[in-house]
């Protein structure tokens, strides 16, 4: 089985978010890049795909240069082969264009992406990949077994889960619950050596035109103080949802 | 030219959310001088629909839909937007419509914005503004494929009537080979309880309740107000509570009216996946816990003393008012 786990380069999660250049940009500065925290579940599950299974595990990211520190981690922890896809990534559609065409040239059988990446939170691009190279999907997804060509996952939905049957190839968008939080990996220093050794191809983009544009970001009205109610007087909590946040 | 907004259902009664995205409809067909067509499957309750401003409902009676399968409704989606030529389609921010909002944003090379807040800034180009990194921010999007999708965030625009008399057309869309691929084996779902996705009121609690055997309080507190119960990662980490209650930015999001926080610190992971929700209250010991930084109103004090007292302030008040 042949494995490509899709790999955004976000911010990391405890990060203060800023914009420049006139509120049109973000500010990248200061800012600590990390694998996708739905990517990293879908990296640790291929990793088990490989040891348990003997799949080949390749990861992918659509970004420039800079993004190439996140994935050498993702070899430190144990891809086989890493592919950068070397273009800002201009929006969602233009990003799954690019890692379609990496899918269809490598010959994936599965292929393993997040439920959405912590930045912009597009949620967007495993569904768009599957339509245009029309794979099997599914979204959301918190567990998945391969058996030959057969396929068995659950994905969340509102209030429960659902478990679904398909057939590869197959595309999923991931996150926590494909493994335990307690399986994600540190790369240690043996990785780290062996990933230099690895291979990173970067291939350049195919032409597409993104879909959309951010033409500017706001950052959320500061609050206000917070209003003290007394641990002796709680029957004021609830006056106050009642009678002023009108929310009970 | 019409706007298609996708009516989500479940056993025959629309999702409030599906309503919140026909509302939203019409307030751009409006601006653009048009009228709202609803898709909507196995359900008959069309009046509701028009209600909030649908002038015609596509209705769809197939029994092979008459449970959520993202591709084959993708497909009668994208069928249902090319008959009345739609250039905007409106869908909500459920789990399903997230899934299928993806397949059909690839199918029509549509664009799609999804979380989005607030009705459009402008509608030439059609600019939207939508939450995203992970409600640290806004983001004025502008979409400028043919189709646009817009995927109205849960609980941000509400609810509006707009009455007018839907007419209703049978709609029998062609499915496409391996509309099926992906089958359905098992559906584990609570019924007849508040969900996080569509609960008016979460109560969420996290590592301060010291051990799942303390979640009957937390559990009667949720009945009490019709709440759905939420928790903190750790809490599903430690096997506490399932999976599915975790909320945050690698969770659940939240965007209720109400998210009640008990023992929980309010890390930055944490409160990005519930800042949505419109009024904060926050139980916790700790004064210097960053939750107080992030809420509307808060309890200084010991949830095992606190808890049990609020749940009987509610219950009487909640006698009063019945
Ligand atoms: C990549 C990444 C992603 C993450 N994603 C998420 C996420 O999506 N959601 C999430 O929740 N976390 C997430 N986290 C974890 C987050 O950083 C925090 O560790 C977590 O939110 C803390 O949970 P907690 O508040 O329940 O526990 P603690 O931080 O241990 O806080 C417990 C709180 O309970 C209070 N307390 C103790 N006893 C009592 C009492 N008797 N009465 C009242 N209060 C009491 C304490 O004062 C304290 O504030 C993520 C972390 C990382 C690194
Ligand atoms: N620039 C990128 N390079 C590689 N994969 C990406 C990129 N952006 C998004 N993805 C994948 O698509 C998933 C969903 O991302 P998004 O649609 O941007 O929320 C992510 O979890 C990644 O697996």
């Amino acid at each position: 089985m042949k494995i490509l786990v899709c790999i955004s380069n976000v911010p990391d999660t405890t990060s203060k978010i800023n914009f420049t250049e006139g509120d049109t940009k973000f500010d990248t500065s200061g800012i600590q890049f990390v694998i996708n925290p739905n990517d990293e579940f879908g990296l640790t599950r291929a990793m088990w795909f490989k040891e348990k299974q003997g799949a080949t595990v390749h990861v992918a990211t659509v970004g420039e240069a800079s993004t190439e520190p996140t994935i050498r981690k993702a070899l430190a922890i144990g891809a086989d082969e890493a592919i950068r896809v070397d273009a800002a990534p201009a929006d969602g559609f233009f990003v799954a264009r690019q890692l379609a065409e990496v899918v269809k040239n490598g010959g994936y059988d599965l292929v393993i992406a997040g439920r959405e990446s912590i930045d912009y939170n597009g949620g967007m691009v495993p569904g768009i990949m599957a339509a245009l190279l029309d794979m099997n999907f599914v979204n959301t997804c918190i567990s998945l077994e391969v058996d030959g060509n057969n396929a068995t996952a659950v994905r969340e939905i509102d209030g429960g889960k659902e478990k679904v049957s398909t057939t590869l190839p197959l595309i999923i968008g991931g996150q926590k619950g494909l493994v335990e939080e307690s399986d994600l990996r540190i790369p240690n220093m043996r990785g780290i050596m062996m990933a230099r050794q690895k291979k990173l191809n970067v291939v350049p983009p195919v032409d597409a035109t993104p879909a959309t544009k951010e033409t500017r970001f706001e950052k959320p009205a500061p609050k206000g103080e917070v209003k003290l109610v007394d641990a002796d007087n709680v029957g004021e909590l609830v006056e106050l949802l009642h009678n002023e946040a009108k929310v009970i | 030219m019409s706007i298609l907004v996708y009516t989500e259902s479940e056993q025959g009664k629309f999702k409030k959310h599906a309503l919140e995205a026909a509302s939203y409809a019409y307030e751009v067909a409006h601006k653009l001088g048009t009228t709202v067509t609803a898709i909507s499957f196995n359900n008959e309750e069309n009046d509701v629909l028009g209600t909030y401003g649908v002038n015609k409902v596509l209705q769809v009676s197939d029994d092979k839909l008459k449970t959520f399968n993202a591709k084959a409704y993708a497909q009668a989606v994208s069928q249902a937007a090319s008959k009345e030529d739609a250039r905007v389609i409106v869908l909500s921010s459920s789990t399903d419509s997230k899934y299928m909002a993806g397949l059909l944003a690839g199918m029509l090379k549509a664009s799609y914005a999804p979380n989005v807040v607030a009705a459009p800034e402008s509608t030439s180009p059609l600019v939207v503004k939508r939450t995203a990194f992970s409600n640290k921010g806004f983001a004025l999007t502008q979409m400028d494929a043919d189709v646009s999708i817009i995927g109205v965030s849960n609980n941000a625009y509400g609810l509006k009537e707009n009455a007018v008399d839907a007419t209703v057309e049978a709609f029998s869309p062609e499915l496409k080979d391996g509309a099926f691929n992906v089958k359905s084996v098992e559906v584990d779902k609570v019924v007849g309880k508040a969900t996080i996705a569509d609960a008016e009121i979460v109560v969420s609690a996290g590592r301060g309740m010291k051990g799942p055997e303390n979640w009957g309080m937390i559990e009667e507190l949720a009945d009490v107000l019709g709440a759905a119960t939420a928790c903190s990662k750790p809490v599903s980490d430690l096997g506490w509570r399932p999976h599915s209650e975790h909320v945050g930015q690698t969770g659940k999001p939240v965007a209720s009216n109400l998210y009640i926080a008990i023992g929980i610190s309010g890390a930055i992971q944490h409160l990005a996946g519930v800042s949505a929700s419109k009024t904060k209250v926050v139980i916790n010991n700790d004064p210097e816990a960053p939750f107080f930084k992030a809420a509307d109103y808060g309890i200084v004090g010991d949830a095992f003393e606190v808890v049990p007292k609020l749940i009987e302030k509610l219950k009487e008040f909640k006698a009063q008012n019945a």
